[in-house]
Parts: structure tokens; sequence; C-alpha cells
């Protein structure tokens, strides 16, 4: 009921009257809110002169898009065993400055003991968090971004852990966007073997309990990543795995890790035999792998090796579980935080039936009833990420320093790669709206609003250009007696912190 | 009328107008409910409770744990004595005093009975207080709020972090403080400026939404603590180091602990400040020790230590408020009683929780205690949650907080508490 009464409460401010909320009009803008980060001005224009269908599928297959304006992407980051020797390379010379600086009684040596390792971090992290804002905003792969995005979450890592401070830019750059639009079991197997993946939940450590390596150095199973990975990325918490079924795929992965030398707890690559593994410089040792046999999930494997993990991943993809439990993902990132089972059965059907083609359970959740349904339309809450980008992409203006966004997105609780736990961050309203960060929204749109945020100066957007790129002008009544009346210079910023542009 | 509507309903209607005298009113000549004071702190990650409270006097919690296990009493870093059998961290050397007052509590082998070892799913069963059930929408902090009698002050039920968490998620209001100011000294933001806040009032303000509500509670919470940090107070310590809290800011909520953590002298400043506010709610991460956990020191000891230290700063913070509060200090599930291979410890279940408070019987370890030999582990490895933590819960809301006993199985649906959990470990 509370529904029914919100959509009658809608009305036209600008532009023609319509009788279902989902005219054409409402259906670009649904359109491109989902798809995208949010109109841009012109966007619902060229929407409507191509067509939504050839819109959608334009997005569901970015390399075939023509693109009419020219966008610089970021540079991607470099790969993962390049960044791990910058790391290594300024590790060495900050030790050696050390030893230098330890002869003499000089104050500021001390605080140039870390100058190396802590100048890497900084310049890596700046340069990837805001790579991750510029192609949010800019890049006209829209739904490519939106669904690296999505993946990202889906297997979260969070650079406040160790050297994934540097990893977790290459890791978005190499084993997530690559395969955003693309097969399933390709993002399970990137991330399984990139090494801020391995880090990030222990199986650097995860090695066979019956072999302590020489020296004495601790060794044994670390269940963490292998429950992890049943849990989240494929098969759901109630994707009916046993703690045995933990403990076994934790004896499959044993072995898989990282050659960062023992003092980071990894595989000391002079005394092992090690082999490289995967495309992103994750090694494999046998001497830490377990070969025994092992059940997982009823199905047998033997000990052979690293073909184990490729065995395991494969079962796991195959899985009913991981089908549904993706496509139920997909469906509330997409339709609603509550979707309907109907839907989920259908999306993980051909989820099953495509052998987990994302961009096939995509052009399928992008062609249901659910999807258009007038009850699904600006029905999500925008977390903080959302509210920022749509921000800028409907001001149409870049940011010229991005640390004021970033430090935005710190205070609404959703720092940029920033998320502590694996399970990333959530898209429902339960988990961002809330009064405290509603009110630094308020703040944040008033800045959007008068062109001033931090030390962002642009000219504000006029608010009836702003009103019709948000939403073709609709807003209701009251919103929009509001702006009206208000003084100029506020009116745009009355209509960045309205209750529907918090909604998309 | 289903069980949440009416919550709905019970939070804002009646109780919101007045309170129902008589229902609420018996007080045994004490103190009446609206004075009384419960702090929530979860530990999230699985704190080692193994190593908090230490079953020092029996030998298998050494052979169990030869690299971290903590050394006996008087040794070098060794746990402090407590009944001859536990012992504490040493690192939790600063709240022996409120043990020896018998203000300080513990109950072992405590927690969920959901057997999960899944961080996300066990913190998520501690917050709804429903275990097992994945469709509790609210969380049990939200529902006492709900059931507490008054409502006075916009900041009632405060939640110190940048996100609202699972634990107070639900109908009733909760105030979220992200990064508290310096004493006084408020930085003025867009919405103080009266005409702004006026365009922003009349676009949210005759909403009945959530957007509505929470944009109301968020305005009067928001005046409210520019009054209360905003006002020098004589009780605070000049060292506040109130940029610390920045970075509770930066880790959503549950920050790692550092030190001179001020989150004790902030949150009892906002209770000395404002009579109205009753629930506080704080989240600490890090606890995660699969990884060198250390003993006496290392790992574990430096989160115990700014722990301990902010505990007594709030303690002492709260000054004759600390007679009616009750502090419990808890965390999803406990960890392996065994050490691992990496001289830490993996998800396990039971653990121990603490309380602290004016009105505690302290100065005991209770619950029920079977020993670490593997037939009384729980799968041959943890410790068994012998006592569900609601039992904990719902004994100090109906002897602590004075709660109805209808109130409190609003608070937990379909929770029987088996009794008195206050026995003897």
């Amino acid at each position: 009921m509370k529904k029914l009464l919100c959509l009658m409460s809608l009305s036209l401010f600008l532009g023609s009257a319509a009788s279902t909320p989902l005219d054409q009009d409402a259906q670009i803008i649904h359109v491109l809110n989902r798809l995208s980060f949010g109109p841009r001005p012109g966007d619902i224009e060229r929407v409507k002169e191509q067509g939504i269908q050839k819109y959608i599928e334009e997005q569901l297959n970015p390399e075939s898009m023509v693109i009419n304006s020219p966008y610089n992407a970021p540079p991607a980051s470099q790969p993962a065993p390049q960044l791990l020797r910058e790391l290594q390379a300024a590790r060495q010379t900050d030790k050696q400055n050390t030893t230098a600086n330890s002869t003499d009684n000089n104050p500021d040596g001390k605080k140039k003991l870390n100058a190396n390792v802590g100048e890497l971090y900084r310049s890596e992290v700046e340069r990837f968090t805001t790579a991750k804002l510029d192609r949010a905003i800019n890049s006209p792969r829209q739904l490519e971004e939106v669904m690296t995005e999505f993946w990202y979450n889906h297997f979260n890592i969070s650079m406040n852990k160790g050297i994934d401070r540097v990893l977790v830019g290459a890791y978005e750059d190499q084993a997530i966007r690559p395969f955003a639009l693309g097969r399933f079991s390709d993002i399970v197997r990137a991330t399984c073997y990139h090494p801020a993946m391995l880090f990030y939940l222990d199986n650097t450590l995860n090695t066979s309990e019956s072999k302590p390596n020489a020296k004495g150095k601790a060794s044994g199973l670390n269940e963490n990543y292998a429950r992890e990975l049943m849990e989240l990325h494929t098969l759901g918490v109630d994707g009916g795995y046993s703690q045995n079924d933990v403990i076994q795929l934790a004896h499959i992965l044993t072995g898989l890790g990282l050659n960062l030398g023992q003092r980071r707890g990894g595989f000391n690559q002079f005394n092992s035999p090690v082999q490289t593994i995967g495309p992103f410089g994750a090694v494999f040792n046998s001497n830490k792998h377990d070969f025994g046999p092992k059940v997982l999930l009823g199905h047998r494997i033997e000990g052979t090796g690293e073909g184990e993990i490729e065995q395991a991943i494969d079962i796991l993809c195959k899985s009913p579980a991981t089908a549904h439990h993706i496509s139920y993902q997909l469906a509330q990132y997409f339709v609603a935080d509550k979707p309907s089972p109907e839907l989920v059965n259908k999306l993980a059907a051909r989820f099953s039936q495509t052998n987990g083609n994302i961009r096939a359970v995509l052009a399928d959740l992008f062609a249901s009833p659910e999807f258009w349904s007038a009850e699904n339309d600006k029905n999500k809450y925008k977390a903080p990420f959302r509210y920022v980008v749509s921000s800028f992409r409907a001001a149409g203006v870049e940011p010229q320093d991005f640390r004021a966004l970033k430090q935005f997105l710190t205070a609404q609780g959703e720092p940029l790669y920033g998320c502590l736990t694996p399970d990333g961050y959530k898209n429902t309203k339960e988990a961002w709206l809330n009064p405290d960060a509603l009110l630094k929204r308020l703040n944040f749109a008033t800045g959007m609003g008068i062109g001033r945020v931090a030390n962002n100066r642009f000219d504000p957007p006029e608010y009836r250009r702003l009103g019709a790129t948000i939403s073709g002008g609709v807003f209701s009544p009251n919103t929009v007696a509001v702006v009206v009346k208000q003084p100029q210079q506020l009116q745009s910023a009355m209509l960045f912190g309205s209750p529907e542009f918090m909604m998309y | 009328m289903n069980r949440r509507d009416f919550l709905k309903w019970a939070a804002s209607s009646v109780f919101a107008l007045s309170p129902i005298p008589g229902a609420w009113a018996f007080t045994n000549g004490k103190e009446s409910i609206d004075s009384k004071k419960l702090i929530v702190i979860l530990l999230r990650g699985g704190a080692d409770g193994l190593n908090v409270v230490a079953p020092y006097g029996d030998s298998r919690y050494y052979d169990l744990r030869p690299r971290i296990a903590l050394s006996k009493p008087g040794s070098d870093s060794g746990v402090l004595n407590l009944d001859g059998y536990f012992g504490l961290h040493p690192a939790l050397a600063p709240l022996m005093p409120y043990w020896n007052n018998k203000s300080l509590a513990f109950v072992h082998a405590c927690g969920s009975p959901d057997p999960s070892r899944s961080h996300f799913d066990a913190q998520d069963y501690m917050e709804s207080g429903v275990p097992g059930s994945k469709s509790e929408p609210s969380g049990w902090l939200n529902r006492l709020v709900s059931q507490l009698p008054s409502k006075h002050s916009p900041v009632q039920a405060i939640s110190i972090g940048p996100t609202l968490p699972r634990i107070f998620s639900g109908p009733a209001s909760v105030a979220t403080i992200a990064s508290t100011n310096k004493p006084g000294q408020v930085t003025p933001q867009a919405i103080d400026k009266p005409i702004i806040a006026k365009g922003f009032e009349e676009l949210y303000g005759s909403r009945q939404d959530d957007l509505g509500r929470a944009y109301a509670e968020g305005i009067a919470a928001h005046k409210e603590v520019n009054r209360v940090l905003s006002t020098p107070d004589d009780a605070e310590m000049a060292s506040v180091e109130a940029d610390k809290m920045e970075q509770i800011a930066a880790n959503r909520g549950a920050p790692v602990l550092k030190r001179n953590n001020p989150f004790g002298k902030q949150v009892s400043k906002l209770f000395r400040s404002d009579p109205g506010v009753q629930i506080a709610f704080l989240d600490f991460g890090g606890w995660d020790t699969h990884v060198n956990e250390g003993t006496g020191v290392g790992q574990l000891a430096n989160k115990l230590t700014p722990l301990a230290t902010g505990l007594v700063d709030l303690i002492e913070g709260l000054g004759p408020l600390y007679a009616n509060t009750t502090i419990m200090v808890m965390s999803e599930f406990g960890r392996t009683a065994k050490e691992n291979g990496n001289a830490g410890t993996d998800h396990g279940h039971g653990n121990v929780m603490w309380l602290l408070g004016g009105e505690i019987g302290g100065g005991h370890v209770y619950g029920r205690w079977a020993g670490l030999n593997n037939n009384q582990l729980h799968e041959s490895r943890d410790l068994p949650t012998s006592t569900d933590f609601r039992t904990v819960v719902s004994t100090i809301l109906g002897n602590q907080i004075q709660l109805p006993k209808q109130a409190i199985s609003n608070v937990f649906p379909d929770f029987q508490s088996p009794g008195n959990p206050f026995v003897k470990a």
C-alpha cells in the first residue's frame, strides 16, 4: 500500500503527462539508472534515439561499442608480480637506509625508515582509487564498470591487509574487470589464482599438516579461503556443504600461495620447489600440498596436485546452489532488495543451462517482467559509491580533486577497497539508509548544488537541466514545490538532496 | 497485526506519548527503568575467549596451546589469578579493581547455539538475536529500544560508527554518531545554516516513509549531539584525542582498536550530558587471530590493552551513572581450543562473555564448565556454548534493566530462558 501511495503521488514537473510510471521515458531512465551509474546530461535523449534494446545490447557487449566521445581510461594497474617486486625493492632500500641511519643520531632518520614502502603504498592507493572513480564517472562502458563493482564486492578483498594495499588495483584490473560480463568460472579461477586473494584469505599459509618445513616454520591447514570460496563466492551459506567439505577443500588448496620469502609468512623461494600457477604470479608448492585423496561434496578427487584445484572449481561452479546464489545476488543488485523467487529461479536455470554465462543471465534479467515492473522502479536506495558517482555524472562535471570524494565515501562507511570482511559492501537500503549518513549526504548535496565540493569548484548545474538529466523532470509534487521556491543558488542542491535522487 | 507491526505501533504511538503507568512503573522502590543504561560492545572476528579468561588450572590448556598459552600467575606476562582455576589476560590488568570490587564477572563457554563458524552468519545471529534464522529483519538492541517506556531523548539509543549495525536495525530510532567532534568545537555543516535546513526540512519533514524517518531522527540527533559536544564539560580530560575517532569512521563501524582510543571518554560524555541516553553499541574489529596470536604480549594483547583502557575511561567517565549501568562485551564465536599450525587459532564455538556494572554479582567466572578434554569439547575442538548468550542478556534485562518478562520475550522472540545463568563455572 505504501508503494501505491508513492506512485500515485508522482506528477510531472516538466514534459508530458503519463498514466503508467513506466512509459518510454520512465523505461529509459530506469535502464540508465540500473545499467549505468546514473544518467549524464543528454543520456536520455541518446537512448531515446538509439532505442532501449540497442542500448542494452551495446552495454552487454562493450567490445563492440562505437564510442562517440573519446574517453581516455586510466591505465590499468601493473601486474601483481611487478608490484610485488617494486615492494620488495622499496623494502630493500628502506632496509639499507635504516642501516645507514643507525649510526647517526638523526631524529629524522627514524621517520624515513619506511619512506620508500610508504611512498609506494601512498602512490598506488592514490592511483587506483582515483582510477576507480574516474572510470565509474566517465567510462562509456558503464555496465562493465557496474559489474566490476558488483563482482569486486562479491569477491571482496580489503586493501587494509598487508601487501594487498598495493595489489587490490591489479586484482580488480586483471582478475575482475576482464571477466565481468564473461563466464562465472573464469572469475572464480582468476580470483583463486590471484596473489591478492590468496594473501587476503590466508591461503598463502595453508599447507599440508604432515610436512612442517625444515626450519620448523609454522605450517598447517588454514581453512579461511576454502570456507569463503564456498560460502561467499560460489555455493552460498545455505549451499549444502558441511564443515568436512570446508576441510576437504582446504586440503585441496594446500600449497597454493605466493612467493614472498619466509619473512612474509609465505613460501621460501630458495629451498622449495615451486611452479607458477595461473597468469598472475601465484605459485603452487608441491612440497606443501597434501596429496591424499579427498571427497568434496560427494565427489572423489584423487591427489594429483594442482589439477585438484581445477576439479574443485569445476564442481563448485557447476553446482545448482551456485547458480541460485549468484542469481539471487544479481537479482538483488539489479531488481529489488528482496527479489522474487520466480525471477531468481528463472535466472538460475539460465545460469546452469549456459554454464555460468553472465552476459546471457543478464540479458534474461534485463528482459524479465520483474526488471520492468512498476514496483521495481526507483525501489533501490543508492549505496554511497553510487550516490557520489551519480551526482557527478548528473552534474556533467569532472572532479578535479578526487580526495573529497574518497573522504566522503569513508565518512559514509564505504571507503574504496576498504570493506574489511570478505562479504563485501551490501547494496540494500537496509544496509545504507541511516539518519546520520543521510544528513551527511545532504551536506554533500548542498556542495554539489552550489558547485563547491571541498577543493572542487565547478559551475553548478542549472536546476531544470539537472532535473531533466536525472529523471526527465519527474519529481513528486512536494519536491517540485520546494525546489521552485528556493533561492536560485539552492535549487540544484535541493534536487541533489531530494528523496528521489537517493533512489534509483 | 503481526509482531513486527505491533512493535512499530507500540514504538510510535502509545508508549511514545504516554508511558502506561503500572505496566512499567514497578521499580521495587529502586531507580526507575528510565535511569537504567546498557552498553554493548561486540568484538568482531571471534575473540579468543580461552586466552581472555584462561583455564590456567587445567594442564590440558597447556597441552592444546604449546605456543600461545598464557603462563601461570606470577610468571612473566602471566595470567592474573581470578579464582584459582581461571586467570585474566595480563593486558586486562586495568580491569582487576572491578573484579575485586565485584562489578566485573564473566560467563564462560557462552555464545550462540548456532554452530556456524562463519563470521558473517555468527555475527548476524548474535545481532538479530534469532540464531539460525535468516529471516528476522531487526536486531535485538533495536527491539529493546522499542520496549523502553520513555522516549525523552533523540539520542536514547546511540550507535558509535558511521553505519547502523545489524544489531540496531529495525523500526526504533537510533542515533548514529560517526565521528565525534572535538569537544567545544563542533564543525559547522551546510545543514546547520537555517536557510538550507529549511529547504531540506520541507523536502523530508512531512514524509512518513523510512527516508522521512531517517531524516527526522538524523536532525534531532544532530542537534542533540551538537548541544552535548559543544558544551565544555569539567569532567572532560584535556587529553581526549578526538582525532582518533576519525579512525573509527574509516573502518565501517568496526575499527581496529588503537592505543589511546578515546571511545570510553566520548561515550561516557554522551551519557553524562544527556540523561536520556540509555543504550549504546560499539564494535571493534581485528580479533580474527589465525596467525601469530601471541601470549601475554603480542597480537591479541595489543587489542586487549586499548579495550581495557577504554573500558576504564568509560566506567570512570560514567561516574555515579555506573551504578545503574551494565556493560556487556561479546564476540560472535570463540576459537579452537587447540592452536593451529600458524601459532594462531581458527574459528570455534563457545566463548567468554564479559559483564561489568554496578549491580553485577561480580568477582565470579560463571557458566557450566566441562573441561578441555576432547570429549568435553564441541566437535572435539571448540568450547561448547553451554550457556546461550540470550540467557545472559535476558537475565540482565530483567534483573539490571528491570524490563518486564513480556518485554523481554519481545526482545528475544521464541526464546525461553532456561533460568539463571549465573552458576559457578
